[in-house]
């Protein structure tokens, strides 16, 4: 009750305000000497009012300061977006708090106490982070065990196709589909050939030797230009109109989409040589991506069956009047409008992917996270697993968040043009 | 032949030709496969079937909710491993909707901070995949735990420690006639609820049915405790000293590292999906739907209640399954921190020890995508009855 007699406004504005910003200051040197001087000023309280004491001050303090309208643009502002209730202001304490204790913690851990210097773990001396550990490391995390002197090749490879990819940006549009058709059908020759070697003089490296971040790209970059095909046919089968095509097609998806990813993998290490005929041997690589491959194909069908529902019935009704066929009708009228439509969802489907190739690890195939795994048992550099997951993390996360504003860009700027 | 048969012809032809030709691929893919794997199997002497289930398993698994030891079935260690996986995608339905309503309610907060916070949170825990949380969570953040004698003390009834986290344990007796009493209690408040929407929309009356329903859900259960003869004891957890050394916590129940580490992994990830879909769900609803709703004088509960969510929920319902599904198909992921999992009960140890890999993975995958079927047909018989009745 005393609250609401004590409404401020605008013509006790002042003593209010100066009311407001004493408790406010009061309750944050309560949190502040508590945090960072482990100094309880309110020890007088019982424990509970005593724990509570910096939030229920400064709650005071903002009630106090909530003033409407009181010509102060800076005050008002505040009030608008941090203190627009008894609730909001109390919301907006609980994250400050929360903020003052992890936040400064975490940035000692991360950058102030931590190690840069040196080449073992006997230079990390601080309290923090150890990130001699990732610079060590560093090259077994990016390419795996890939021989040192063969690396280039990996490079070279990731170089062309940064390049053809960033090319479809800047040339005309005549050119861009050299590009694409490039990207997916002789790219995937060259890069293979390239990195695994054994023709024109290349040392031969196998794949159990590949790994780090090259291979997490190396399995995503193959199963989505291999996934893409597979699932337009998959999503045309599904919208066909005969039975035994729509039934096996629906089966198909509806197979790959309920199982996980994992039982999957397995299924390649153990299950699919069983099937292959006696004597002939698949490479484990291999096996993952077809794996991979088909288990993104089912959910391409469906970003992609999506896109064909969303065309108007007109477009198939005109091409049919063209006398154009059910081929014709799809590749030059249908697929051309319904893949621009889906590039977001593409787009998402290839994130998903890229965050779902650690798995891979269940066959032995060390990406990233797998080699950090192998690092951090390695007897010299025990304990450093904390050090390694967050370098993984930023890393992918780098990627991922990227490629999902990306995408996000790209789906604001489609919907707009609709 | 007159001209249009032949064309009603060459039409069933474009038809059956395709038609007959996928069957033929699929059927011809499935017996070369079928026929190299019997040919393999032969190689090994191993004959393909299901008789190794009643095998006496002879592996022992760490964690387990029903009683089991090597002396048991592959078929038993197999439905270990399913309600272990059942499990934790439970606990983790659970957390995960309630992080993920609450961020996503964060996001549209008029609040800066709280709506800062919250799309920070589901940037950051969305853009890491899950297997690295995972491994962050069980070889970095809860490995920092500290040793039983340092115990993370909660009140003095549970305890968080590296080796996991203690928590009382419920002793029951008579536990049958409470089950039986939360059973009565549902279909009184079923009742309840009925009668009350009868009453209101014949005669007009309110009754609260809300308050009355969860009246009805803590009086009947406590009832059967005056009078039904159950009785409740908590077993506190005890710090033990087993040598000079090393502690250890005896009593109550505890909760393994790797469950946990799941549990909180699978949660936060999927959190951030269910706070895009709520908040999604949420703005999808008109503002002009809340402005009629406050014009004919509704308060803004009512205005919650009756006229947002209802809508928002069609909304959010259908994209939510298809999270849950993932989160218990991600559940999985539990082979690389070793939760005794299906994956890693079946398709991990008791592959290696059979060497049936067919049958296996059969299984596994075939239960996992019986739990996807049945939950999205759940879920879609759901989203039909909430959907709306075009008249």
């Amino acid at each position: 009750m005393n609250l609401i007699i004590l409404k401020p406004n605008k013509e006790n504005l002042h003593s209010y305000l100066a009311l407001g910003i004493c408790l406010l200051s009061i309750g944050f040197l309560d949190i502040f000497s508590s945090i960072f001087l482990n100094l309880n000023i309110t020890f007088f309280l019982p424990s509970v009012i005593s724990y509570l004491s910096p939030l229920i001050l400064s709650a005071l303090g903002l009630h106090f300061i909530r003033i409407e309208y009181s010509g102060n643009k800076t005050l008002d502002k505040i009030n608008k977006n941090l203190n627009s209730s008894n609730f909001n202001a109390i919301m907006s304490l609980i994250v400050i708090f929360v903020l003052i204790k992890y936040v400064p913690p975490l940035l000692n851990w991360t950058f102030f106490d931590a190690n840069f210097l040196g080449n073992t773990k006997e230079d990390c001396t601080g309290e923090g982070a150890c990130w001699v550990f990732v610079k060590v490391w560093f090259n077994r995390f990016m390419y795996g065990m890939y021989p040192n002197v063969e690396q280039w090749r990996i490079n070279i490879s990731f170089l062309i196709l940064l390049c053809s990819i960033f090319s479809i940006f800047i040339l005309p549009q005549k050119y861009k589909k050299y590009i694409i058709l490039f990207l997916l059908f002789i790219f995937p020759v060259i890069a293979l050939n390239l990195i695994s070697g054994g023709i024109l003089g290349l040392k031969w490296i196998e794949t159990g030797a590949w790994g780090g971040l090259s291979l997490t790209f190396i399995v995503s970059a193959f199963a989505l230009i291999f996934c893409f095909p597979i699932g337009v046919f998959l999503a045309l089968g599904r919208r066909s109109d005969l039975p035994a095509i729509k039934y096996s097609s629906i089966g198909f998806i509806e197979l790959w989409r309920g199982v996980p990813l994992i039982t999957v993998l397995f299924m390649s290490a153990v299950m699919f040589p069983m099937f292959l005929p006696d004597g002939t041997y698949m490479d484990k690589l291999m096996r993952v991506i077809i794996a991979i491959t088909l288990f993104e194909a089912a959910y391409m069908a469906e970003v992609v069956r999506g896109g064909l529902q969303a065309l108007p019935r007109g477009q198939y009704d005109a091409a049919k009047s063209l006398g154009m066929g059910y081929w014709r009708m799809h590749f030059f009228i249908i697929l051309p409008q319904a893949l621009k439509l889906v590039i977001p969802g593409i787009a998402n489907t290839f994130l998903a992917l890229v965050k779902d190739t650690p798995l891979i690890f269940v066959v032995g195939l060390l990406e990233l996270a797998g080699m950090i795994g192998l690092a951090k048992t390695n007897p010299k550099w025990l304990g450093m697993a904390a050090e390694g997951y967050v370098f993984a993390a930023f890393v992918f996360w780098v990627i991922c968040f990227t490629m999902s504003r990306y995408s996000q860009n790209l789906e604001k700027k489609l919907s707009t043009e609709r | 032949m007159n001209l249009k048969n032949f064309q009603i012809e060459i039409k069933n032809k474009k038809r059956l030709i395709p038609q007959v030709l996928t069957l033929l691929f699929i059927v011809l893919g499935i017996s070369y496969f079928a026929f190299n794997a019997q040919v393999n199997m032969g190689n090994r002497g191993i004959a393909f079937g299901f008789g190794f289930l009643s095998q006496e398993a002879s592996f022992d698994i760490g964690f387990s909710l029903i009683d089991y030891d090597g002396s048991y079935s592959y078929a038993r260690a197999f439905l270990v491993g399913l309600l272990n996986t059942l499990l934790v995608s439970a606990i983790g339905i659970i957390i995960a909707t309630l992080i993920g309503v609450t961020i996503g309610i964060g996001r549209l907060s008029s609040n800066y901070l709280v709506a800062k916070f919250s799309e920070v949170y589901v940037e950051v825990f969305r853009n890491i995949p899950l297997l690295l949380q995972l491994f962050f969570w069980y070889f970095a953040a809860l490995r920092a735990l500290p040793l039983p004698e340092n115990a993370i003390n909660f009140y003095d009834i549970s305890y968080l420690t590296v080796k996991g986290w203690y928590v009382p344990k419920f002793i029951w007796s008579n536990f049958s006639i409470f089950i039986y009493s939360i059973i009565a209690s549902i279909v009184a408040i079923i009742f309840v609820s009925k009668y009350a929407k009868k009453q209101r929309e014949e005669f007009g009356k309110h009754i609260p049915s809300f308050y009355l329903g969860i009246g009805l859900f803590f009086t009947i259960p406590s009832l059967s405790f005056l009078f039904g003869g159950v009785t409740l004891k908590f077993e506190i957890p005890v710090l033990n000293q087993m040598t000079t050394t090393i502690f250890n916590f005896q009593g109550g129940v505890s909760i393994i590292p790797e469950l946990m580490s799941l549990a909180l992994a699978l949660s936060m990830y999927t959190a951030t999906f269910i706070a895009e879909n709520v908040r999604a769900g949420i703005q999808g609803v008109g503002k002009g739907q809340k402005e009629a709703a406050a014009s004919i004088g509704l308060t803004n509960t009512q205005i919650l209640k009756l006229v947002v969510l209802p809508q928002a929920l069609r909304i959010i319902i259908p994209p939510t399954t298809n999270q849950y599904l993932n989160l218990t198909k991600n559940s999985s992921l539990a082979a690389a921190i070793a939760y005794p999992d299906l994956v890693l009960v079946f398709a991990g140890t008791a592959l290696m020890q059979t060497g049936r890999a067919i049958e296996i993975v059969s299984i596994t995958m075939g239960t996992y995508l019986l739990l996807s079927l049945s939950i999205s047909s759940l879920m879609n018989w759901y989203n039909k009855s909430v959907a709306i009745k075009e008249k």
